[in-house]
């Protein structure tokens, strides 16, 4: 690929944005749900989480979005599924954190598979609010879900 | 991964361009040599601009003028009464006089603003205070936010409403709907001359008859047409007209409200504090006479010294080959977009009913992902809603790629272009 695009356009990330995980709907009623949106272009995202017994069993993601940001909600659905609440919730911190640092690097301990390899699109400040956008959406989700509320709309502008 | 060699020959059937400035009827480039920033290089490759529909380039004289200003003038307006403030204030009042010639008003019906947004605001709030609770503002479901957000807002503030003429199908308003939407009670119509996202040339003069008829106040964004299609502010039949000099190849910072004398008269200032009263009390102020009186506050004096040298070259190369090259340069990129298959290409197919740019879509590649992989090859497009989030919803997309000309473009961007689209589609496997 041409001029950096093959560190933005991993093989990784093209393979979650053809066949994106988390596309199918949860077999029951959801647990937790939040819209996500980038008001900077418009994507559009909605989550959906199916919880049982302390742990998050499934998740659904519908993404309006480019490449980038399918790709990360592809991530995030193959992720979170079998943790609790309190860890995806850290590992979506340490996300966010690993996205404005230099060395955009992922403890080994958080477990954190292909989102290793999205931490490249920090070198694309363009692009950063893109790979963002879905782990906002399910801070979104997690608060409102640990408050027993429907979510407020989580958006890359707050 | 990439086949490069075939994105960056000439597809069949296509002469070869020998990129000489001038008399080459295939690419004819109007002074491009004078535009210095298009001699650079962006991510290795020799930059391909096709984004004038958010900001042209700037010819070397504009540029010139604006150093000279700060060099040699630099000085505030209509207060010192040394050398430098006395040029500094010919300089300013000559572009308001420049810019009433260019739209054919006398230079005090003009008003200097930040740009066409501040100019909007001016006009919508401006208005406000004279409209009554249940009176109705007739906004297009093609505006830019520029001339939408200032009417929701005034709608908000006095209790007005808000009608909406829709667009057709094929990208056009809906002029069929117009007589409907006009009441008794209408008192602005506010309507782009060219979509920024269709294309669409409106037919101005069209719906402000209509609107004048019914006693409407009519308010156009000129942003994407002044300096790009030949017109007089008198052939639209508008009462306000507005634009941006960055559009038409002048400085950013600096735009224009160019107004009917009873119109202006109408307005209220929105900005209040130096420049634009006549007596001060520590109680009460009076207003300047127009247009001083909306022109609070130090204004970008070295933008207004420059954008009389845009205006020349505009002029030198005439608007009407202008617009016969934007329209030949529309056409071919309509004609090579669509003939790539499978891209949806947005408002109508004749060259001539628009201005120059062509917004399309990709189901297999995102807005984003496109530009940045045209990025990768040195050319400049952009992606997003383009500030019209309505009508992208009107449109059924979240986002689309846009591709907008000026004087210095030709036909081999626009080959660049769809080469590009090619290389962006094998990126992801299309």
């Amino acid at each position: 690929m041409n001029a950096g695009m093959d560190e933005l356009y991993r093989e990784v990330i093209l393979d979650h944005h053809r066949s994106p995980r988390g596309r199918e709907p949860l077999p029951g009623p959801a647990d937790a749900r939040a819209e996500g949106k980038n008001p900077s272009c418009g994507d559009e995202l909605t989550l959906e989480l199916a919880c049982a017994g302390g742990a998050i069993t499934d998740a659904h993601v519908e993404c309006r979005g480019c490449a980038i940001a399918t790709a990360s909600s592809s991530i995030l659905a193959e992720l979170v599924a079998g943790r609790t609440p309190e860890q995806a919730r850290a590992l979506a911190e340490a996300f966010r954190t690993a996205m404005h640092s230099p060395d955009g690097a992922l403890a080994d301990e958080l477990d954190p598979g292909d989102l290793e390899v999205l931490t490249g699109v920090r070198k694309f400040p363009a692009r950063v609010k893109c790979a963002l956008l879905p782990w906002i959406t399910l801070l979104s989700a997690l608060d409102a879900e640990g408050e027993g509320k429907p979510a407020a709309p989580a958006s890359t502008e707050a | 991964m990439i086949p490069r060699g075939d994105f960056l020959r000439a597809p069949a059937g296509v002469e070869p361009c020998d990129g000489q400035a001038g008399d080459c009827s295939r690419c004819g480039r109007i002074f491009s040599e004078r535009f210095p920033l298009l001699e650079r290089r962006v991510n290795g490759r020799p930059l391909v601009y096709l984004d004038s529909a958010a900001t042209t380039q700037k010819p070397g004289a504009v540029i010139a003028a604006e150093a000279r200003y700060y060099r040699e003038h630099n000085a505030n307006v209509h207060r010192g009464m040394h050398t430098l403030g006395v040029e500094a204030t010919d300089l300013y009042e000559e572009c308001r006089s420049r810019v009433g010639r260019f739209l054919g008003v006398p230079a005090d019906r003009v008003v200097v603003t930040r740009g066409a947004t501040s100019a909007l605001n001016l006009v919508a709030g401006g208005l406000g205070p004279s409209l009554k609770p249940g009176d109705e503002i007739i906004v297009t479901e093609m505006e830019h936010h520029a001339n939408l957000v200032p009417w929701i807002e005034v709608a908000r503030r006095e209790g007005l409403v808000l009608r909406h003429l829709p667009v057709t199908a094929g990208g056009e308003l809906d002029l069929e709907r117009l007589p409907q939407l006009l009441t008794a009670r209408t008192r602005v119509v506010a309507l782009t001359h060219v979509s920024n996202v269709l294309g669409t040339i409106n037919p101005v003069a069209e719906v402000a008859a209509a609107a004048r008829r019914r006693g409407a106040l009519v308010v156009v964004d000129a942003a994407q047409s002044v300096g790009h299609l030949p017109f007089t502010f008198d052939e639209l039949g508008a009462d306000y007209l507005v634009f941006s000099a960055h559009k038409a190849y002048g400085p950013m910072g600096l735009g224009f409200l160019v107004g009917g004398a009873e119109a202006l008269e109408r307005l209220q200032p929105v900005e209040f504090g130096g420049e634009m009263i006549e007596t001060v009390t520590m109680d009460s102020a009076t207003w300047a006479a127009i247009p001083q009186r909306f022109e609070a506050g130090t204004p970008n004096v070295g933008a207004a010294a420059a954008f009389p040298a845009a205006l020349d070259t505009i002029d030198e190369a005439t608007l009407q080959r202008l617009r016969q090259h934007e329209i030949s340069l529309t056409a071919y990129a309509l004609e090579r977009l669509e003939r790539m298959g499978g891209l949806t290409i947005f408002g109508p197919r004749e060259a001539e009913r628009r201005g120059g740019l062509v917004s399309f879509h990709d189901p297999m590649v995102h807005p984003h992902d496109m530009a940045q992989l045209l990025d990768s090859l040195g050319i400049a497009v952009r992606a997003g809603h383009h500030c019209a989030q309505p009508l992208h919803r009107r449109l059924g997309v979240v986002a689309t790629s846009r591709a907008s000309f000026g004087m210095y473009n030709s036909h081999d961007d626009i080959d660049a272009l769809v080469d590009g689209i090619g290389y962006a589609r094998s990126v992801f496997g299309a």
